[in-house]
């Protein structure tokens, strides 16, 4: 065990700037993951913010009768997708315009006829804000005969939808790319050890080590640097958060960073990396010697 | 201890080096393998400790059988082995008493009985004073004499030496080969390939001689036969 890690922390001594290499690589790859991460769980906890407030708003046509609406509104509160039903009356309407747009407030204290419509909320249940059950809802409320017109911000919960999923698939793509470069150079630095190493390890074998304790060294060493590469990636992805969100106040005021499982998948992810690349160029490079 | 029955080997490159090649080792025994170069002696040891495979035949080391040897059984035949080459293949960034060291650690043995277990092969070799020792501060022979101490470390059953001597002088070799005579004495198999004649000729321990890879002269069994013509 002792020259187990003995040898693998050698490797650093051995390839400095190799090694160097292989955590920087490891730590951009985690580091770029990281940092759409970021972004996609904050845009995540926006989006939940702003999903509290999607609500289709049905308008009535002037004249139902109030027994319809509700009976209609026990109907729509059965929805599996809706949370609850809200139904405004025409008068509300009035009373909640005069005194949210208190400019107006002389206009409809003198109005004659009261000019807005009674309405029907639906605010749907947590889960269901998604653009495509948001459409299937509304489309359901036309239906209702007394329905004169449904609004809902269909748009930006689309948008907001595809806005998150393009950041998490973007970020996972050069994240990718890096990793898969950080493979590589973990390999070439393992293959230079193992030809700089060829006579120890043909010595080892002679005298009869077996073909795990061969590679353990290479193994622990691929892994100690994935660890230490996804640790400096989170450094760095903390530095990020820390410039944006000092700013405090404005836009980003509310960002968070990320919890400690998610911080532990990464630091496993390096982990998995580093080894992934020791055993790949372990298993090849080995044989030859 | 050692039987090859009907072994040939042929390297990828096409070269047959060991042609119908059967004999077998006793307990006890010291066996010379001699022959000109390339016919066929180095390929016999590396068949011993299982470097190479045989093409057909079969061999068999200590209990186990080369030919179908899975990985994980290569070290195990190895910790029973003992190898020394010609280059004596130390480890140069380390001192005598860690070369021997190191096949202890490597094999897993417990970390506080490895220096006793060195001391006592050193002292076996006649080398006690010189365990703190680097390979380039000692001579060839004395080189030599510490490979030969890291492959009793293990205990053996077997030594393989390939050209023990290939690369010393005369009052080297001849002290090189008593300490194998010595180790012999004790017990353990010594299987030797040399080309010194007057080494093979001193003493009247069993020969193997070899040509292009078949076996040519094998005094166990062709005096044998003199003898029983007469
Ligand atoms: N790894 C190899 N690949 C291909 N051919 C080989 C290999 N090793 C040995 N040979 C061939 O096999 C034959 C026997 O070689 P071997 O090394 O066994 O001879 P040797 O008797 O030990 O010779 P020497 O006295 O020079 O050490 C030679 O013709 C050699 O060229
Ligand atoms: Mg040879």
């Amino acid at each position: 065990m002792r020259l187990l890690t003995r040898e693998a922390l050698l490797s650093f001594r051995r390839a400095p700037l190799l090694s160097t290499l292989s955590v920087t690589t490891i730590a951009f790859s985690l580091f770029t993951i990281g940092l759409f991460g970021l972004v996609a769980i904050n845009l995540r906890e926006a989006l939940r913010g702003l999903e509290e407030r999607v609500e289709i708003v049905a308008f009535v046509l002037r004249g139902t009768p109030a027994e319809t609406i509700t009976l209609a509104s026990q109907d729509i509160a059965a929805f599996p997708e809706v949370q609850d039903v809200n139904f405004v009356t025409e008068q509300q309407a009035l009373a909640r315009a005069r005194a949210e747009l208190v400019e107006f407030k002389d206009a409809y204290r003198d109005l004659q006829v009261n000019p807005l419509p009674a309405s029907i909320e639906v605010r749907m249940k947590q889960g269901q804000r998604d653009a495509a059950t948001v459409d299937r809802v509304a489309e359901r409320l036309r239906g209702f005969g007394f329905v004169d017109d449904v609004r809902y911000g269909r748009e930006w919960v689309q948008r907001l939808d595809q806005l998150r999923n393009v950041t998490g698939l973007v970020g996972l793509v050069i994240g990718l790319a890096f990793a898969a470069v950080a493979v590589v150079i973990i390999g070439v630095t393992i293959r230079l050890t193992i030809l700089q190493r060829a006579r120890e390890i043909s010595i080892m074998r002679l005298v009869g080590a077996t073909n795990w304790f061969v590679r353990g060294p290479f193994l622990l060493e691929g892994a100690i640097k994935g660890f230490l590469g996804g640790l400096l990636s989170l450094l760095l992805c903390y530095a990020g958060y820390l410039l944006f969100h000092d700013n405090g106040g404005g836009p980003f005021g509310g960002l968070i960073f990320f919890g400690p499982q998610q911080m532990l998948l990464i630091l496993v992810f390096g982990v998995l990396l580093g080894l992934g690349g020791s055993l790949v160029s372990v298993g090849r490079h080995l044989r030859h010697v | 201890m050692i039987r090859f029955s009907h072994v040939y080997k042929s390297y990828p490159n096409g070269a047959l080096a060991l042609k119908d090649v059967t004999f077998r080792v006793s307990k006890g025994e010291f066996v010379f393998l001699t022959g000109h170069s390339g016919a066929g002696k180095s390929t016999i040891m590396k068949l011993l400790f299982a470097e190479q495979r045989p093409t057909a035949g079969e061999v068999r080391v200590s209990g186990y059988i080369a030919n179908s040897l899975k990985a994980d059984e290569v070290p195990k035949l190895r910790r029973r082995l003992g190898v020394v080459f010609q280059d004596f293949r130390l480890l140069e960034d380390r001192t005598a008493g860690e070369n021997i060291a190191f096949a202890l650690e490597v094999t897993g043995a417990r970390t506080d009985t490895i220096a006793a277990r060195v001391m006592r092969v050193l002292t076996q070799v006649g080398l006690s004073a010189k365990s703190r020792a680097y390979p380039r501060e000692l001579s060839g022979g004395e080189q030599q004499r510490v490979a030969i101490a890291r492959a009793l470390v293990n205990d053996p059953a077997i030594l393989v030496a390939d050209e023990p001597t290939g690369n010393l002088d005369e009052r080297a070799t001849r002290g090189v080969f008593q300490l194998l005579r010595d180790i012999n004495a004790g017990g353990t198999v010594v299987v030797m390939a040399t080309h010194d004649l007057d080494l093979v000729r001193q003493t009247n321990y069993r020969t193997i001689e070899l040509r292009e890879g078949s076996v040519v002269y094998d005094s166990a069994v062709d005096e044998a036969d003199t003898v029983g013509a007469q």
